[in-house]
């Protein structure tokens, strides 16, 4: 009998058998990956729901910055985050009761591997690490935060995209009952975001489950977010429940709001600037009332690390 | 005590006790005895005296249609004091901007200006309330004549300019400056159409059945009666 390859199949089409299926061949896989990484260590990543609990076992990272991290409350209590409100302080109103229990990742597209995953199956295999970034929001104000999360690329290897897969478009959640922002039609929502294959599987990509050691507050996009720190913060999608591998570049949420002031790469550039405002300078956020801006480094810094990335691309008009 | 003894000496001290209070509050902010300035509070600083500008602008515009439809012409009296509080949050916004924002730095201050339009929307506006506030006595107020009214009529455009600056800086969510901009169109709107109204009756002859004759408390059209605002 002539046993033929499953065709390739979109995740809507996906029965809940072949779902099982691929549940459990990635959790195979993700042990293996485990044991891979930790050398023999039972547990990896273990998140629990309560926002104040630790996370356990964080390595460091060699990518992480020396410079002196913004305080827990500063970093947690001004966000863009509009499924919570528009202001900076709505989000660590509005989210606190937010629920992030049970969760799940949709996972679909040119991978082999696609289906409904639960965060925990998704997080577990994989090393917690703490890496301490700047991050330029596109507003002209930055911060040093200190994450904890996994990378990417660790995550995306599992689910073996295929070479179809140039670009990732990730979803944040739409749930206007738990997200009152949603309510109002601000943005076309769910919010959408998208990365290259290739930056997308960069090791300084992370997805952050974590901030100061502690489970990530809600404000902040628990129960897992996008972290890229050489792009401007709003390609740092929050409460991703959405992972899908596409051959095209993916519209995202800001670049279909304002497509002259927003683009796709997003990527910190001092000589770039908004249509309305300056990128040179940045307010570095509780640097002080008095402190004057510093400048804005070219991919935030990151340069040395991710500029090979754009050898051949025009960042003047690939904003 | 009579009436302007009255206003003068209780109800002027009050209100600009009342006027001065949004000013009070960020100082207390800062120094966190009423609230606090969050992780910004630069930002924070610079956005509330720009919107209590704003509000004194439109609350400067609000006078003439509340006294003209109240018919309470003491009102009037305390116009010049409001309008000089639109500029004193101007002001403040604008030292802000200049001081705490940009530190000085002249290259920066002058690329804001002539290349970000809404900075330089905001800075128009500026500077025409400075003109405005620096004619407010009334020694040159006399000494300028008609040229005087021509200048505060400035005041319209100020409005415009400070909704459109306040527009084109929001990211994406223009509810507030929506708002804004329909108190604005209000309070414009009521002058237009006052005007339009003067002007058929100026020339009442011609259509005499579209207007009946106004009584009450409607001044005499015929006499121009200066009105400054």
């Amino acid at each position: 009998m002539l046993i033929r390859k499953p065709p390739e199949f979109r995740a809507s089409e996906i029965t809940s058998e072949t779902n099982y299926l691929n549940r459990r061949r990635f959790m195979r896989d993700g042990a293996v990956a485990a044991g891979a990484l930790l050398a023999g260590s039972a547990y990896g990543a273990i998140l629990p729901a309560n926002p104040q609990a630790n996370l356990a076992d964080i390595s460091g990272s060699e990518y992480s910055t020396s410079e002196e991290p913004n305080s827990f409350e500063d970093i947690s209590t001004y966000n863009n985050y509009y499924e919570f409100g528009t202001g900076k302080a709505d989000p660590s109103r509005n989210a606190q009761e937010f629920e992030t229990r049970p969760w799940t990742i949709e996972v679909s597209g040119h991978a082999e591997l696609t289906g409904t995953f639960d965060l925990d199956d998704v997080a577990k295999p994989h090393r917690l690490e703490e890496r301490i970034y700047r991050m330029r929001c596109v507003e002209a104000w930055s911060m040093v935060i200190p994450w904890v999360g996994i990378p990417l690329a660790d995550v995306i290897r599992r689910f073996r995209p295929t070479s179809n897969a140039k670009y990732v478009a990730f979803e944040t959640l739409y749930d206007p009952q738990r997200m009152p922002g949603q309510r109002s039609r601000v943005l076309d929502w769910p919010y959408r975001e998208g990365l290259t294959i290739a930056e997308a599987t960069h090791p300084l990509t992370i997805l952050a489950v974590g901030l100061y050691g502690k489970v990530l507050p809600s404000a902040n996009g628990a129960p897992i977010r996008l972290v890229v720190p050489w792009k401007y913060g709003f390609k740092g999608i929050k409460g991703i429940v959405g992972m899908r591998f596409i051959e095209t570049q993916p519209a995202t949420s800001w670049q279909m709001a304002a497509p002259h002031e927003y683009g796709f790469y997003a990527n910190v550039n001092p000589n770039v600037d908004h249509p309305r405002w300056s990128q040179a300078r940045e307010r570095r956020i509780g640097a002080g009332l008095f402190a004057a801006k510093q400048p804005t480094l070219m991919f935030n810094g990151y340069g040395e690390q991710i500029a090979h990335l754009y050898e051949d691309l025009d960042l003047r008009r690939n904003f | 005590m009579n009436t302007l003894t009255q206003i003068r000496f209780v109800w002027k001290p009050l209100v600009f006790a009342l006027c001065l209070s949004p000013a009070i509050l960020v100082v207390t902010d800062a120094f966190e005895v009423t609230g606090d300035l969050g992780a910004n509070p630069v930002e924070a600083i610079q956005d509330r005296f720009g919107i209590w500008g704003l509000r004194f602008i439109m609350i400067t515009l609000l006078v003439t249609p509340l006294r003209q439809i109240t018919g309470r012409s003491w009102l009037a009296r305390f116009r010049r004091m409001l309008g000089l509080f639109a500029f004193f949050y101007a002001l403040m916004h604008f030292l802000t901007w200049l001081l705490l924002d940009q530190g000085l730095l002249m290259s920066a201050i002058a690329e804001d200006i002539t290349t970000r339009p809404f900075i330089t929307l905001g800075f128009a506006a500026f500077l025409v309330l400075i003109a405005m506030a620096g004619t407010s006595t009334n020694g040159i107020r006399r000494r300028m004549g008609r040229h005087w009214q021509q200048l505060h009529y400035g005041i319209y455009l100020v409005g415009i300019l400070g909704v459109w600056h306040f527009w084109w800086q929001v990211k994406l969510d223009t509810s507030e400056p929506a708002l804004y901009a329909a108190i604005l169109a209000a309070l414009l709107g009521y002058r237009l159409f006052r005007s339009m109204e003067n002007r058929g009756r100026r020339a009442g002859v011609r259509a005499p059945s579209r207007r009946a004759p106004r009584r009450g408390r409607q001044p005499d059209v015929t006499a121009p009666a200066p009105e400054y605002d």
